[in-house]
């Protein structure tokens, strides 16, 4: 049976992590390909980076981190953040990453997941979505809204009608993050992802306020995830991914435990 | 890297990765880099032809891979390279186009395996009643039939990195090295004397993967050695 993965989520910036990140140790690490090959030792099954630079012209550095990844650890690894045409992922994934997600470029132009999927197959292809819960309408019927600019900008389509029509148009998995849980360290979203998770047939991958390890069984059996995304629970040392696996482990979920 | 070392002297140590247009190419040389292993990444015949061992990635359709490998000619260099015992490794769409035939795009493939290529069913359930995603995509073990030479320093039931929705059916039960659950067993690791192929990502597995990977790169194609 496949094993349920667990994946850090680095966020980088002109070729930094945006903070700088502490171990047990008190080691600080700002190298994204440094901290991915910790966690490629430390046993992720999965890396996402997601690049917030803000100027288009220094795309460039995410490039050759990507690279610069791509030849020390070998397990696959995701870009998302600011990818906007066929020819962006062309290039991240010619860097060596596996995958790709993208996100608000996909809600204005739907036609770059079919373009995306077409090109390079569905597997490579992430929907990246960030949801919000509105009260339902008729306009938003599961109470769940597409949102894009870290949830300031609401863009009116329903989150369940969303994935469904990116999977018809090829994408490979959902990256599924809920702005409502993300950051309080709270637990994820769980009726959002076993809402998502039972009404597509690609894997999810639940984001959004993991702050403990029962937060990922959670989602995981309730919620139906077939991943989860953890960020500042491991970045700082809180707890390990061993640490992590093992109280999965011990509940019955299959996860990947040697490597 | 690349095809810079051709140039510097002889290729006989060389590993050529056969490109077919298929992508996922560079990661495989990349690992072969960090294994300190010199490659090619090659859709000449003759480069095929002469390097000491073969291998043969890929990702995307079945149909389109044969159709590839047909226009380069590269179907009769795996062919004769398979015949002349150079070792080669086939990686994920490398292990089902071995086989006699696929039922993607229903495709004659190269035969060097009797048997075919089946699609997972739709409607696969899982121990709790869950349908079962097809591609069969991330973590899944492998559980070993038998030693194999690419099997030293690996445990049996390691876990691999996968994505497909096809899987190999050979009717050769002795060349069959490796299974795995999804839905039901299907072959994961097919061998047959200097053949051997993965249906799971090696370059993308990480430490199993890599040893396989090394492992390889040490063959002598034989199944024994």
């Amino acid at each position: 049976m496949l094993s349920k993965r667990i994946i850090p989520c680095l966020d980088v910036r002109d070729g930094k992590l945006t903070k700088g990140i502490k171990f047990k140790g008190n080691v600080d690490i700002g190298d994204p390909v440094e901290m991915a090959d910790f966690y490629y030792q430390e046993g992720a099954d999965e890396i996402v980076f997601y690049d917030i630079t803000a100027s288009y012209e220094r795309r460039d550095i995410m490039i050759e981190t990507v690279r610069r990844v791509s030849a020390k650890i070998f397990i696959p690894f995701s870009v998302g953040g600011g990818i906007k045409t066929v020819e962006d992922i062309h290039q991240v994934l010619l860097a060596g990453a596996e995958k790709v997600s993208v996100n608000s470029a996909a809600i204005r132009n739907p036609s770059i997941i079919s373009e995306g999927a077409e090109a390079f197959g569905s597997q490579c292809i992430v929907l990246g979505m960030d949801v919000k819960r509105v009260t339902p309408s008729k306009k938003i019927p599961t109470g769940y809204e597409m949102v894009i600019d870290g949830g300031r900008t609401p863009m009116g389509m329903d989150a369940l009608a969303w994935a469904q029509k990116a999977e018809n148009l090829g994408a490979g998995e959902i990256c599924l993050n809920s702005i409502d849980t993300d950051g309080t360290k709270e637990g994820y979203e769980l009726a959002l992802n076993k809402l998502i998770a039972s009404n597509v047939t690609i894997p999810v991958i639940a984001s959004g306020g993991a702050g403990a390890p029962e937060h990922l069984f959670e989602v995981l059996t309730q919620g139906y995830a077939d991943a989860a995304l953890i960020a500042s629970m491991t970045h700082y040392g809180t707890y390990t991914i061993r640490e992590i696996k093992s109280y999965l482990h011990d509940r019955g979920i299959k996860v990947r435990m040697t490597w | 890297m690349g095809e810079a070392h051709c140039d510097a002297g002889p290729i006989h140590f060389m590993i050529a990765i056969i490109d077919y247009e298929a992508g996922n190419l560079t990661s495989v040389q990349r690992a072969l880099s960090f294994l300190g292993q010199e490659s090619v990444i090659t859709s000449d015949f003759s480069k095929v032809m002469q390097a000491e061992r073969i291998i043969f990635p890929g990702v995307g359709a079945a149909g389109k891979a044969m159709s590839d490998l047909k226009r380069l000619g590269l179907d009769q260099a795996l062919l004769e390279a398979y015949g002349a015992g150079k070792p080669i490794l086939g990686i994920c769409i490398g292990t089902q186009i071995i086989m006699e035939r696929s039922e993607e795009n229903d495709t004659q493939c190269l035969g060097m395996i009797k048997g075919e290529v089946r699609r997972f069913q739709k409607e696969m359930l899982d121990e709790d009643g869950k349908r079962l995603k097809v591609p069969h995509m991330g973590w899944n073990g492998v559980a070993f039939k038998r030693d194999h030479p690419l099997f030293e320093g690996v445990a049996s039931e390691s876990e691999f990195y996968f994505v497909h929705s096809y899987y190999p059916l050979p009717k050769e039960s002795g060349a069959v090295l490796g299974e795995t659950d999804y839905g039901s067993r299907f072959a994961s690791v097919i061998a047959k004397k200097n053949l051997f192929a993965v249906q799971f990502h090696v370059e993308k597995s990480g430490r199993p993967g890599l040893k396989i990977l090394s492992n390889f790169c040490h063959w002598s194609g034989r199944d024994n050695a």
